[in-house]
């Protein structure tokens, strides 16, 4: 017989659902409360993707506009699989193909599409602050994707989830995040979620890219990963990021393999059951050796499969509390 | 969302005692063993909050009368519900826990209170996404009548004629912290 209530309870004293936010445009302003009652909606969500029917009427009839300014796969075709899972219509605009080429300005494209009766506008763009810009000025529920280097609160979701999935807690973790830390809003949103649920946090890599100024965000700088390897429960590596980058930050992707990548013998110094995380799109044989990436210890398609129940429970909780205001 | 537990206001009329409540479930219990004779078949689903309480303590009540270990789950009605827009927050998603195979099972829903019948009908429009039980069975400790949807209880603990501005408290020690209760009162 499978588990049931007497071996496996759900916790029936939890609190209810914390939530009163009609966007998510960043983790840093969220409590440690609301941060809680996203992954556990997530966790509740989890389950549907093992349903014979992996469809929930949730969100019938709302509209969600997919609105990518810069590129992106794996986020936008999480968020479509995520919104047609809770039984919303889904479309999908990229830079190129919208108005924003024939010079209209972010917030007229969205008043356009908010004029359409979009309920939920899932936005990329390349400025920091672009989705709080539009949550300010728009009825629609605003989910931020990424801004710039600015955050990217759903993938810090996801790793935060699968952290707490893999380890069981988040609490007295410690997390090496390792890379291109300056230009990286998944690892300024991972910042913010992981220390507010009591994480231990330690940012490595070189001194260019991993400046001492993020110790004010209350972890630690290291530029020696050696160091930090034996203790760590969570590496998450950080794709070096070509686009944003100008050459002059380290000498060669080679140089920055030899210090800074994960390799077979790094990896031989951490501990059995630390888990190798990734955000994606990975650069095999620069952040990570290429086996060790598709090895066991790896969590990289777990978090994807994460990012989708977390991506559900985003639009159910920020849809909810807007359609109060409809 | 659980409300703060809080006991029956001084005047508010109790309508159930923890030895009442106690009595009503043991005859659902041997009520469900006399309606279902191939209890192996039978999996207790529970309405989160304090129906997943009820379908735990049937569960425990039916071994102890029968033998037979039933299945005690939940189901989850939040993302089935019709009225996702009409609370100021979302209502809170619980995981659902069924049996591996629902096909071919009974399945008995347990609730606290029947009022309109729309909790049910979303529940069981989620167990229709797990496959395709036998027959789906309901369960509840307090029918108060009102209902919207074509929808009546197999196993009813009390019968509660009610108006409309009248609230059912249920309270559970095991959900809400004090003494097994059942009271009512009416909204301000």
């Amino acid at each position: 017989m499978s588990t049931d209530l007497r071996t496996s309870s759900p916790d029936l004293r939890a609190p209810g659902a914390t939530w009163s936010r009609k966007d998510l445009t960043a983790i840093e302003p969220l409590s440690v409360a609301e941060l809680t009652t996203l992954l556990d909606t997530a966790t509740a969500f989890k389950t549907v993707g093992t349903r014979e029917i992996k469809k929930v009427p949730a969100l019938r009839g709302k509209t969600m506009v997919n609105f990518f300014v810069e590129p992106s796969t794996r986020t936008r075709v999480s968020f479509e699989l995520a919104a047609l899972r809770l039984s919303a219509d889904v479309i999908n605009i990229s830079a190129s193909t919208s108005s924003l080429t024939k010079g209209e300005t972010l917030k007229d494209t969205a008043k356009i599409l908010e004029a359409n009766h979009a309920d939920i506008i899932v936005l990329r763009h390349s400025s920091a602050g672009a989705a709080q810009f539009l949550a300010e000025r728009l009825e629609a529920s605003i989910i931020n994707a990424g801004d710039g280097a600015h955050e990217h609160p759903t993938q810090a979701l996801l790793d935060t989830f699968t952290i707490r999935e893999k380890l069981g807690r988040i609490a007295g973790i410690h997390v090496v995040i390792i890379g291109d830390i300056l230009f990286s809003r998944v690892a300024r949103s991972n910042i913010h979620a992981l220390t507010k649920l009591g994480a231990r946090v330690t940012l490595v890599g070189p001194p260019t890219l991993v400046p001492r100024a993020f110790e004010h965000l209350g972890v630690t700088v290291t530029h020696d990963l050696d160091s930090v390897l034996p203790d760590a429960d969570v590496v998450n590596l950080l794709r070096i990021q070509h686009e944003r980058q100008r050459k002059e930050y380290f000498p060669s992707l080679g140089e920055y393999t030899a210090l800074f990548g994960l390799t077979k013998q790094r990896a031989e110094m951490l501990k059995p059951d630390a888990l190798i995380m990734h955000p994606g799109p990975i650069n095999r044989g620069v952040e990570i050796d290429s086996d060790l990436a598709d090895s066991g210890r790896s969590v990289i398609l777990e978090q994807v499969t994460n990012g989708l129940a977390v991506r559900m429970a985003v639009l159910y909780l920020c849809a909810g509390v807007r359609g109060g205001a409809a | 969302m659980n409300p703060t537990p809080n006991p029956p206001a001084p005047g508010a009329s109790v309508i159930l005692d923890a030895a009442a409540i106690e009595r009503a479930l043991r005859r659902i219990a041997h009520e469900v063993i006399e309606r279902n004779p191939d209890l192996a078949k039978v999996a207790l689903i529970g309405i989160p909050s304090r129906g997943v309480e009820i379908a735990r303590r049937l569960a425990t009540l039916i071994e102890q009368f029968s033998g037979v270990s039933v299945f005690a789950g939940v189901v989850d009605v939040a993302m089935h519900r019709d009225d996702l827009h009409r609370h100021r927050i979302p209502p809170r998603v619980e995981r659902t826990i069924l049996p591996d195979d629902i096909d071919g099972k009974t399945l008995v829903l347990t609730d606290d209170v029947l009022f309109s019948g729309r909790t049910c009908r979303a529940a069981m429009d989620s167990l229709s996404s797990f496959g395709r039980p036998a027959r789906i069975q309901y369960a509840v400790l307090i029918d108060r009548g009102h209902r919207e949807l074509p929808i009546r209880a197999d196993y009813v603990g009390k019968n509660l004629p009610s108006a409309l501005d009248e609230r059912v408290h249920v309270r559970f020690a095991a959900t809400d912290g004090i003494e097994d209760s059942v009271w009512m009162s009416r909204t301000p």
